[in-house]
C-alpha cells in the first residue's frame, strides 16, 4: 500500500531560486531518485535533475538530501523520515545550472592540471610491465571512486572557504594517490602537493571519507599518506638525511 | 565557485545547516571529553605525590609519572628534584613527562580532525556553518608544526616499552618479612597491563608509524617483512579511533587507581 510524502526541492537557477513543496507517492524499495523522476513526470516537467544509471555507479544524481551529499539514486526513502519534508539541493559547492544540476567542470580542468602517469621503461619487449598484486592492490580501492563529486561537494576548504584556486579537494588527491603509489610510476609529485595542490589545507575532518558513496577510505588511505610522504620530503631532516645517504625509500 | 543562488544553508552565520540529524553530539562529546582529561592530567600532574603505590609489597607506579626520571630519590632514575630546575616552578615528575604524550595525542591525525571540530568550530561538522570565513587550515604557521607527530611516535614508542616494563613491576609483590619478590596478581597489575594494551594499541595504529613501516615503500612486495608489518598497522590503523578513547579515558583511570590505593582510600584486592 502506498502513502505520499513531501519533496521540497530547490527549485531555480544562477539568478536566484527557492524551495517547492511536492507530494510523492511512496511505494516499498524507493529512492530519492525514484520520487523526483514521479514528481517531474507528473507535477514539473521542466525540473531538471542529472542522472544516468540508477544504480549508484555513474556518479551524476549527487544531491544534498537533507542536508548531506548523498547520491539519489542509492538514498533509500525507508532511510528517511518521512513525517517531514525531505530537502533535495543541488551540490552548494559547485556553480548552479538549474535546479539540481551543477557545473562540475572546475574537477576536470583541476585534473588536467596534475602530473599524469609516468610508467618505467616496459619490463618485456612487448611493451608490457609486471607487477606483483601485493603492489598494485593498495590503490585499486582508489580506482573505485565514480567521480560524483560529494567528497568534493562536502570539504569545507572548498565548500566554505572557495580555494579552489590553492587546493585541488579530496577527489584528485584520490587521484593524485592512485597515482603517486602506483609502482609503476616514476612521478615525483610531493612538490606540487605541497605548493600548487596544497595538501596542508586539508585538516582532516573526514567528511570526505563519510559521505563517498563507494566507502573509500579516502583520509586515511589517500590523504594522510600523501601528507606524510610530503613530510619525508620537506619537514623531516633525519628522514631527508636517511633518503639522501641511502637513495630514498619510494621503490 | 560556490553557487551562491542554492540551498536554504548557503548564507548564513555559525551553526546553519539543513542536517537534521544531531550533528552537535559528536564534537559535543569530543569537547566535554579532552577538556575533562586536560583538566584532570593537569591537576594530576602537579599533584607531585600519590603517584607510586606500595602497599602489601606492590609496586604500581602511575603512568603519568612513568618513568621517573627526577622525584623520589629512592626510586627515581636520576635521583630527587634537579638542581637546574626554575624555582618558581612546583616539581612534579610527571612535568617532564607528560608533555610528550601529550604532545602525541594533540598532533595526532585522528585528534587533530577531532578537536579541530569540536574546540575551533572548523568546521563544527560536514556541511555545517563556520564561524570565520579566512583559512590556512595546516599549510602555515602554527598548525603546520603538526608535521612534527613523527617526532613525537618515536618518544611514544619508547614509553610503551617503560609502561610495558611497568605492569610487568606490577605483578611482582615483595614480601616485607624476607624482601624476596615473588610472583602475584592483583586488581592493580590487571590495571597496569591494560593500560599498556590499550596504549599500544592507539600507538601502533598511528598514521605516522604506518607510512614508516611500509606506507612509503610503492613496491611491498620486495620487501616482505616490512610488508608484514604494514599489514598489522594497517589493521590498528582502521581502528585508530577505537583506540584513541579507551586508551585517553584508561590512563586517566590508571592514575586515579594509583592515587586512591596510595592515598589509602582504596584496598588493592590480590588475586593472589
Amino acid at each position: 500500500m502506498s502513502s505520499t510524502a513531501t519533496f521540497r526541492i530547490w527549485r531555480g537557477d544562477a539568478n536566484g531560486g527557492q524551495f517547492r513543496d511536492y507530494q510523492a507517492r511512496i511505494d516499498e524499495g524507493m529512492v530519492v531518485l525514484d520520487a523526483v523522476h514521479q514528481i517531474q513526470a507528473e507535477q514539473a516537467p521542466d525540473m531538471a535533475v542529472r542522472w544516468n544509471c540508477k544504480a549508484g555507479k555513474c556518479g551524476s544524481c549527487s544531491s544534498e538530501i537533507n542536508g548531506m551529499p548523498k547520491l539519489m539514486c542509492m538514498t533509500r526513502l525507508s532511510d528517511l523520515p518521512l513525517d517531514q519534508p525531505i530537502t533535495v539541493e543541488p551540490m552548494h559547492t559547485f556553480p548552479l545550472i538549474k535546479d539540481l544540476v551543477t557545473d562540475v567542470s572546475w574537477n576536470f580542468r583541476a585534473k588536467k592540471k596534475l602530473k599524469p602517469f609516468n610508467p618505467r621503461r616496459p619490463d618485456a619487449p612487448d611493451g608490457s610491465w609486471r607487477m606483483a598484486q601485493r603492489d598494485i592492490e593498495r590503490i585499486q580501492e582508489f580506482r573505485k571512486c565514480i567521480e560524483c563529486f560529494l567528497c568534493q561537494d562536502v570539504c569545507h576548504v572548498l565548500r566554505e572557504h572557495h580555494l579552489e584556486d590553492q587546493f585541488i579537494g579530496p577527489r584528485l588527491f584520490v587521484f593524485t594517490a592512485a597515482l603517486e603509489m602506483h609502482p609503476l610510476d616514476t612521478e615525483n609529485r610531493l612538490p606540487n602537493l605541497r605548493k600548487l595542490d596544497g595538501i596542508g589545507y586539508c585538516n582532516i575532518t573526514k567528511c570526505c571519507t563519510k559521505v563517498c558513496p563507494e566507502e573509500i577510505h579516502i583520509t586515511d588511505n589517500a590523504i594522510i599518506p600523501l601528507k606524510e610522504r610530503v613530510v619525508d620530503q620537506f619537514f623531516d631532516p633525519i628522514t631527508r638525511i636517511i633518503n639522501a645517504v641511502t637513495g630514498g625509500d619510494k621503490r | 565557485m560556490a553557487n551562491g543562488a542554492a540551498g536554504a544553508a548557503s548564507p548564513g552565520a555559525l551553526g546553519v545547516t539543513a542536517r537534521r540529524d544531531a550533528w552537535w553530539v559528536q564534537p559535543l562529546a569530543v569537547f566535554l571529553g579532552l577538556t575533562a582529561f586536560v583538566i584532570y592530567a593537569t591537576w594530576a600532574a602537579f599533584q607531585g605525590n600519590h603517584y607510586r603505590y606500595t602497599g602489601g609489597g606492590a609496586d604500581y607506579l602511575s603512568p603519568f609519572y612513568s618513568p621517573e626520571l627526577f622525584g623520589d630519590p629512592k626510586t627515581a632514575w636520576f635521583g630527587g628534584k634537579p638542581a637546574w630546575w626554575p624555582g618558581w616552578l612546583v616539581f612534579s615528575p610527571a612535568l617532564l613527562i607528560l608533555p610528550f604524550p601529550a604532545f602525541f595525542r594533540v598532533t595526532c591525525y585522528y585528534y587533530r580532525g577531532a578537536y579541530y571540530k569540536a574546540f575551533w568550530a572548523d568546521p563544527p561538522s560536514c556541511t555545517v556553518k563556520e564561524p570565520r570565513s579566512h583559512y590556512r587550515g595546516e599549510a602555515s604557521f602554527p598548525l603546520i608544526l603538526q608535521n612534527v607527530h613523527r617526532y613525537f611516535l618515536y618518544v611514544a614508542l619508547l614509553f610503551i616499552l617503560i609502561l610495558a616494563h611497568d605492569a610487568w613491576n606490577g605483578i611482582w609483590f615483595t614480601d616485607p618479612a624476607t624482601g624476596q619478590a615473588h610472583l602475584g596478581l592483583g586488581v592493580g597489575s590487571l590495571v597496569l597491563i591494560l593500560n599498556v594494551v590499550l596504549l599500544s594499541g592507539y600507538t601502533f595504529g598511528c598514521h605516522s608509524l604506518r607510512h614508516l613501516c611500509g606506507g612509503r615503500i610503492n613496491k611491498l612486495s620486495q620487501c616482505p617483512m616490512r610488508s608484514r608489518i604494514y599489514g598489522c598497522v594497517s589493521m590498528f590503523n582502521a581502528r585508530h579511533m577505537a583506540w584513541a578513547w579507551p586508551s585517553l579515558v584508561f590512563v586517566a583511570f590508571t592514575d586515579i587507581y594509583v592515587r586512591l590505593c596510595s592515598m589509602g582510600i582504596l584496598t588493592d584486592w590480590r588475586f593472589f
